[in-house]
């Protein structure tokens, strides 16, 4: 059995524009099909995996470029693309960020967190900065509650923060 | 409760060699499937009925008896899911075994899978742990590439296959059905039950969903035995070590492994106490979906029939503290925007009842509630309680009765002042 390392896990790809599925992604996505019983289960995992190729989200063209793929009707794809929150049909930033402000969060300060966030990047949430470098939103439990406030940025948690921590982490992006 | 517990399923929590196959050989590990591969499958069933487990995911079904429910016999598919979708509010044990633990809970999947002759295992993980996922995804070609898994497990002849399958962010895919439509690729919408999952279950066939922690205790059951497991606890009912996640105004949150049925006061012992000496004022013991408690059950033993009793649940035992300076309208108000927001919307009582609970209580928290919002919560979560298809409606509700219930004179502050008495909750400098 290959070793299927979570899609998000490795760098964005280089935004494809036009090509559909690349070679890549196509051969990522048909070495899942032998994983389940029926075509219709690897859809997730294909949405995650052409997502990653455009950049970190889903435009028309990834949709129905995934739907061809899996031979199911484009509608079906939308439905489930439109259903889950880490699947995006508008652009995101280079780095996405997530800041949880659910209860145990809020709790320890959640709330400022987002506003130093929206201070910092000059832009309100689910937009992205005029660089493309960032875009956040606030998000529910992300299972770090321990460790509030918090928040991820692509797949990496940054916890027990403050104000000065965010800025901190906002400086390493590039 | 026994004088001195030692950890059982955090006890490699903190051993980088855990991660892997042979560090984890060396602490003991596998030897529990290697024994119950020698045992008939029905067995190793008896075993964990015995032993008294229940459920850790939130409903405390006995595990063994789930178990017991799928049809015997190897001539038709049948599977294991597990689900590590995890995204209870106040909840992050699971993601500490993942982490920590991987072979822990392969291990407990394999054993579960040979009692009720599955080929075939999916991890369902929340889309957001992607660190969980790929350490799972290496511990388990670790274990494929050791003859663990794959066409002959341990050399038995048995039969498994085991896979990570990732979510994509949705809290439903935690509710059983919810997970299997998800699982199948489609909206992770709950299915009408009966038929339950042990007899149609994922692609139609009968399947076992059990939780993370549920899993990683059955090694230690089939090494140690059920008479071992069942002189943890507070009774027949209630036993085995039990991970609490404690999170909120505590000095030092965290996940801690207890004898099931502890007392919340021994366990805010452990967490440190309320952080900067502040007083107690109320505490959720079970994750967002479980009713809110006031300091006068301070001695509440943490097990599901007390909880239970004291008019709360166990549930996921995500206990979230809140300290004196908290608001409750503020609190609930941020759980019912929650639920709003995780609504599937297939029942019109859940989509619109927890949409309404949450402008509701926003406008009560902003100084714009009138004195009959609490009647008209209560409204509101009548029309929703039992009228709706899954759990999630009547975990929505949860929190909403118990906050007119136990803090009605919150309510009415808000209402008199026309704005919140209370501060805005602030970060801390390290703590300090
Ligand atoms: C809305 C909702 C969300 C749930 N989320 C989870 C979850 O994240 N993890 C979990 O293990 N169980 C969750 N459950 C409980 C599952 O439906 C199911 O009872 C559990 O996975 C069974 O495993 P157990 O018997 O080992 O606890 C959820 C239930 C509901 C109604
Ligand atoms: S109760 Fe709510 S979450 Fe559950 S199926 Fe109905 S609408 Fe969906
Ligand atoms: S409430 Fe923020 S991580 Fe759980």
């Amino acid at each position: 059995m290959s070793v299927h390392e979570p899609a998000s896990v490795k760098p964005p790809g280089p935004q494809t524009r036009g090509g559909g599925l690349s070679a890549a992604s196509r051969a990522e996505i048909d070495g899942l099909r032998e994983r389940y019983p029926t075509t219709e289960a690897v859809l997730l995992p294909a949405l995650h995996i052409a997502q990653r190729q455009w950049g970190g989200w889903l435009p028309d063209e990834a949709i129905t470029a995934v739907a061809e793929a899996l031979d199911l009707p484009v509608a079906r794809v939308y439905g489930v693309v439109t259903f889950y929150d880490l699947f995006h049909q508008k652009p995101v930033g280079r780095h996405r960020i997530r800041v949880c402000n659910n209860l145990s969060c809020q709790l320890r300060g959640a709330e400022e967190i987002l506003e130093v966030l929206h201070r910092e990047l000059g832009v309100g949430e689910d937009e992205v900065t005029p660089d493309g470098r960032c875009s956040y939103v606030h998000f529910e439990c992300l299972g770090s509650c321990d460790t509030a406030p918090m928040m991820m940025v692509d797949d990496e948690y940054h916890e027990n923060l403050t104000p000065n921590r965010v800025r901190q982490v906002l400086k390493g992006l590039k | 409760m026994a004088a001195k517990f030692e950890p059982v399923l955090t006890r490699n929590v903190g051993k980088p060699e855990a991660l892997t196959l042979k560090g984890y050989r060396q602490l003991g590990g596998y030897e529990g499937l290697a024994k119950a591969l020698t045992m008939e499958p029905d067995a190793v069933i008896d075993e964990v009925k015995k032993s008294g487990l229940r459920g850790r995911g939130g409903a405390g079904f006995p595990a063994g008896m789930k178990w017991s429910f799928i049809p015997k016999g190897k001539d038709k598919p049948k599977y294991l899911v597990c689900n590590a979708d995890e995204s209870e509010p106040g909840t992050f044990k699971d993601r500490l075994l993942m982490e920590n633990d991987p072979h822990q809970l392969i291990e407990g999947c394999a054993i579960c899978c040979f009692a009720v002759s599955a080929a075939t295992c999916y991890i369902y993980i929340r889309g957001e742990y992607t660190k969980s996922a790929v350490i799972l995804e290496r511990a388990l070609k670790e274990a494929y590439d050791a003859g663990i898994l794959g066409d002959n497990v341990l050399g038995s002849g048995f039969k498994l296959n085991m896979y990570v399958h990732r979510g994509a962010g949705a809290y439903i895919c935690g509710e059983e059905t919810g997970m299997l439509e998800s699982l199948e690729g489609k909206r992770g919408q709950p299915r009408v039950k009966p038929p339950f999952p042990a007899v149609v279950g994922a692609f139609g066939a009968p399947t076992v969903i059990n939780n993370v922690e549920t899993l990683c205790n059955v090694p230690h059951i089939i090494t140690r035995g059920a008479d071992w497991f069942k002189s943890i606890g507070t009774d027949e009912k209630n036993t085995g070590p039990k991970l609490y996640a404690i999170s909120g105004h505590v000095d030092r949150p965290g996940t801690y492994e207890h004898p099931i049925g502890i007392t919340f006061r021994e366990m805010l012992d452990a967490a440190g106490g309320m952080w900067h000496g502040r007083q107690l004022k109320a505490f959720i013991p079970g994750g967002a979906s479980a009713p809110i408690l006031k300091p006068d059950q301070i001695d509440l033993k943490m097990d599901f029939d007390t909880v239970a009793k004291a008019g709360s649940m166990l549930g996921s035992a995500a206990v979230i503290v809140m300290d004196e300076t908290t608001c409750m309208v503020r609190s609930v108000a941020r759980l019912s925007k929650f639920f709003n927001h995780e609504s599937c919307g297939q029942c019109t009582p859940c989509r619109e009842g927890t949409n309404w609970m949450e402008l509701v209580l926003d406008r009560l928290e902003h100084g714009e509630g009138t004195e009959r919002d609490s009647q008209l919560l209560l409204s509101i979560c009548k029309n929703i309680g039992g009228q709706s298809l899954c759990a999630l409606g009547d975990a929505a509700i949860g929190p909403v009765k118990s906050l007119v219930d136990r803090f009605p004179e919150e309510i009415e502050q808000h209402v008199r002042n026309r704005a919140c008495p209370f501060p805005r909750p602030r970060y801390f400098e390290n703590g300090a």
